[in-house]
């Protein structure tokens, strides 16, 4: 199944034009590794799919399950299946984790949620990232560690259990051990899910195979291939593509 | 009925009003004739009527205020306001015995709910007069005195007469001149040396009728190594025109005794809330405010403790919500007078659509008050360009050991914190309301849990339009 469908998109912030012709296909099942340098409109990507109110699409047209998106609000796509993993999640003050992911978790599942079964499925999830219970009466990423705000992001990953997952630089600010535990994360999601992995480094992709990996520059897909371009791209840099 | 609610606040959950019960009604307007009416109404005892008659002349020659909300204030007009109204003969310990329309009242306030589940004692006050008043018998058989004020001076007038006015006395300001004038109802507890109330005990005021005043005044003495958590909410119909509630609480905290004070005032936003709350603590006793202002159309209110004994603390944890027209005026005072005092004090305010928000503080170490420490913060919230928050903190130290610390922010909501939640599947309206009721967390924490419930809810409610 179709997932997501971009076709010669341009977006601007601000009248500044950061992408500038980008088409792209999701299908379920498949794992999209999106590599490029720092502002080469990544983000920008990720942000503009989940639909932040600072991106302009100027032109192009992107489809998701079918609909185009500007038929959802941000809210209805988190319903209908997509998730963005942020890159830099904002902390919500006086707001705990555990009362948050319930609140969130009810909110994108159409079934009434039992709290027995989340609680089970919380626990289970919570012992899959090594994240301390003490997590839950956190307020939300509120005085986190860049590590501990990741894990939460996957753990909400795992809870919400999307169709579409967009994972920004999840990577970064993560020692090998907590790469790992997030990388099974993914993993498991990425079964049923179509995946978008916006990274900098090869080292998540050892963890996580891609089907397809796209390298970006200036708001451009320059080349897309198969699991060796990442290796590629490690070893050789960006410059060549430019050429 | 003439009486029609004012649309343009139509999200007040407690707007509905009762066909007026009354008994006795006073005309309106104020003299000395209505004080001594209302003394002798109630059989007081001479000295009290004595008091009041002097409060009423020191209201009568007082000026208004000239700081808060000038304009606002000078919009009360003291001769369209009732000063006594009994709606229900007698104070009853059964509900079945109130007045239908008043017991309906308080049902849909879900008074006597509450009372079943998680309260020591709850007092029902409906316009002047306390309907409704009952108390746990264990405590009772503890010696724990808790009775509506005026039952209160009945029944103990040498404690009243020892404590009325010690506190705040009457020449303290305006307001609380005409609430020792005027005053009716409210809450009188004494708890006995080394008596713990476990359970929190509670009182609701309910003004119904239009044009109202209510002038409740409360005493609370909590006797050595004693404990008490006094609850207080109050709602009132929307009416196109104003209503005064002007009450005076004072607590008074001996030796090791602690009292904790929380209030969830929501007054309909026609109500005028001009309140006097002070508490005195003696060695090693706690005093704590736990205040929320959420309704009414001007408050002017900054509970205050007076540190009196050596290591006493004051606690002030207070959330103002100003929405369209409404100006919560609201902070904390706290004037440490003995050496080794504590203080903290939390503000949070938020305002939105227009609304006005001011911490007012005051913060005093006198000279003699060696190694005292305070710790204020001060935290707002705007929701968008057009509300208004202010800050006026004073503090007067007098010595130089004190550890004094003053933060304060003002923030507005991040379009990043929205979008961030938004991807999590609210809407906007509940993305709001989730970082709102964060905001206020650290004061709905304390609250007793159904009263956080209910006040999570309310702000939520309040945030129904706020989406532009």
């Amino acid at each position: 199944m179709e997932i997501l469908k971009i076709d010669n998109l341009y977006v601007s912030v601000e009248g500044t034009p950061i992408i500038n012709g980008i088409s792209l296909r999701i299908n379920n099942g498949e794992i999209h590794a999106l590599m490029g340098r720092n502002g080469s409109g990544k983000s920008t990507l990720a942000n503009v799919i989940m639909g932040h109110p600072s991106y302009e699409i100027t032109s192009g047209h992107i489809e998701f399950l079918g609909k185009p998106l500007e038929e959802y609000e941000v809210y209805q796509r988190a319903r209908a299946g997509m998730f963005l993993s942020f890159q830099y999640p904002p902390s919500i003050p006086g707001v705990q984790v555990g009362n948050f992911l319930k609140k969130s978790v009810a909110s994108v599942r159409d079934e009434p949620l039992k709290a027995r079964d989340f609680r089970k499925e919380l626990n289970q999830a919570m012992s899959q990232l090594e994240m301390d219970k003490s997590f839950l009466s956190r307020y939300v990423n509120d005085g986190f560690s860049g590590g501990e705000k990741k894990r939460l992001e996957t753990l909400q990953m795992m809870l919400l259990k999307p169709t579409l997952a967009i994972l920004d630089e999840t990577d970064s600010g993560l020692d090998i051990d907590a790469l790992r535990v997030v990388a099974k994360g993914i993993n498991d999601v990425a079964e049923i899910a179509g995946c978008l992995i916006i990274t900098h480094y090869q080292r998540l992709l050892d963890l996580v195979k891609p089907d397809y990996v796209h390298a970006m520059i200036d708001g451009k897909i320059i080349k897309s291939g198969g699991p060796e371009l990442a290796l590629e791209l490690e070893d050789k840099g960006y410059d060549w593509l430019e050429a | 009925m003439s009486e029609q609610a004012h649309d343009a606040v139509g999200e007040y959950r407690y707007g509905f009003h009762d066909p007026e019960q009354s008994t006795i009604r006073f005309d309106k307007g104020l003299s000395e004739q209505v004080v001594r009416d209302i003394s002798e109404l109630k059989n007081e005892p001479e000295w009290m009527t004595e008091i009041r008659v002097k409060a009423y002349h020191h209201f009568i020659s007082r000026p208004m205020p000239k700081w808060g909300n000038c304009s606002m204030l000078d919009d009360i007009n003291f001769e369209n306001i009732t000063y006594f109204l009994r709606s229900s003969k007698q104070t009853e310990k059964n509900w079945d015995d109130v007045p239908d329309d008043i017991k309906n009242t308080f049902e849909r306030l879900g008074i006597p709910e509450a009372e079943q589940k998680w309260l020591g004692g709850v007092t029902a006050q409906y316009e002047s007069e306390a309907v409704y008043h009952s108390i746990r018998e264990d405590l009772e058989e503890q010696g724990v005195l808790f009775f509506d004020m005026d039952t209160g001076l009945k029944e103990h007038p040498e404690i009243v007469k020892k404590y009325f006015c010690s506190v705040v006395p009457y020449t303290d300001n305006k307001f609380a001149a005409l609430n020792t004038a005027v005053w009716s109802g409210g809450s009188f507890i004494y708890i006995p040396k080394n008596v713990h109330v476990e359970m929190p005990v509670q009182a609701y005021f309910r003004i119904n009728a239009k044009n109202m005043g209510q002038f409740e005044r409360t005493l609370i003495i909590a006797d050595e190594g004693s404990s008490i958590h006094y609850v207080e909410g109050c709602t009132a119909p929307t009416y196109s025109t104003d209503s005064l509630h002007s009450a005076v609480v004072e607590l008074i905290a001996m030796d090791n005794a602690k009292i904790r004070y929380s209030t969830v005032q929501n007054w309909s936003a026609n109500v005028f809330n001009l309140v006097t709350k002070r508490g005195v603590a003696y060695s090693n006793s706690v005093i704590e405010w736990v205040d929320g202002n959420i309704g009414s159309k001007l408050t002017m209110k900054y509970p205050s403790v007076l540190l009196k004994g050596e290591g006493a603390h004051a606690e002030v944890i207070s959330v103002a919500y100003a929405g369209e027209g409404q100006h919560q005026d609201a902070g904390a005072k706290v004037h440490h007078l003995a050496p080794r005092t504590t203080s903290n004090i939390l503000s949070k305010s938020i305002s939105r659509n227009g609304g006005r928000s001011s911490y007012r503080g005051l913060l005093q170490v006198t000279p003699k008050a060696h190694g005292c420490r305070s710790k204020i913060v001060c935290d707002a919230l705007l929701l968008d360009e057009k509300s208004r928050s202010d800050t006026y903190p004073t503090m007067e130290v007098g010595n130089s050991s004190a550890d004094l610390e003053h933060e304060a922010s003002v923030s507005k909501v991040s379009s990043d914190q929205l979008f961030y939640l938004m991807s999590r599947g609210f809407s906007e309206k509940e993305a709001m309301g989730m970082i709102v009721n964060g905001f206020f967390e650290p004061f709905t924490r304390e609250l007793p849990m159904e009263y956080a419930v209910e006040l999570n809810k309310l702000l939520e409610l309040e945030m129904e339009g706020s989406i532009g």
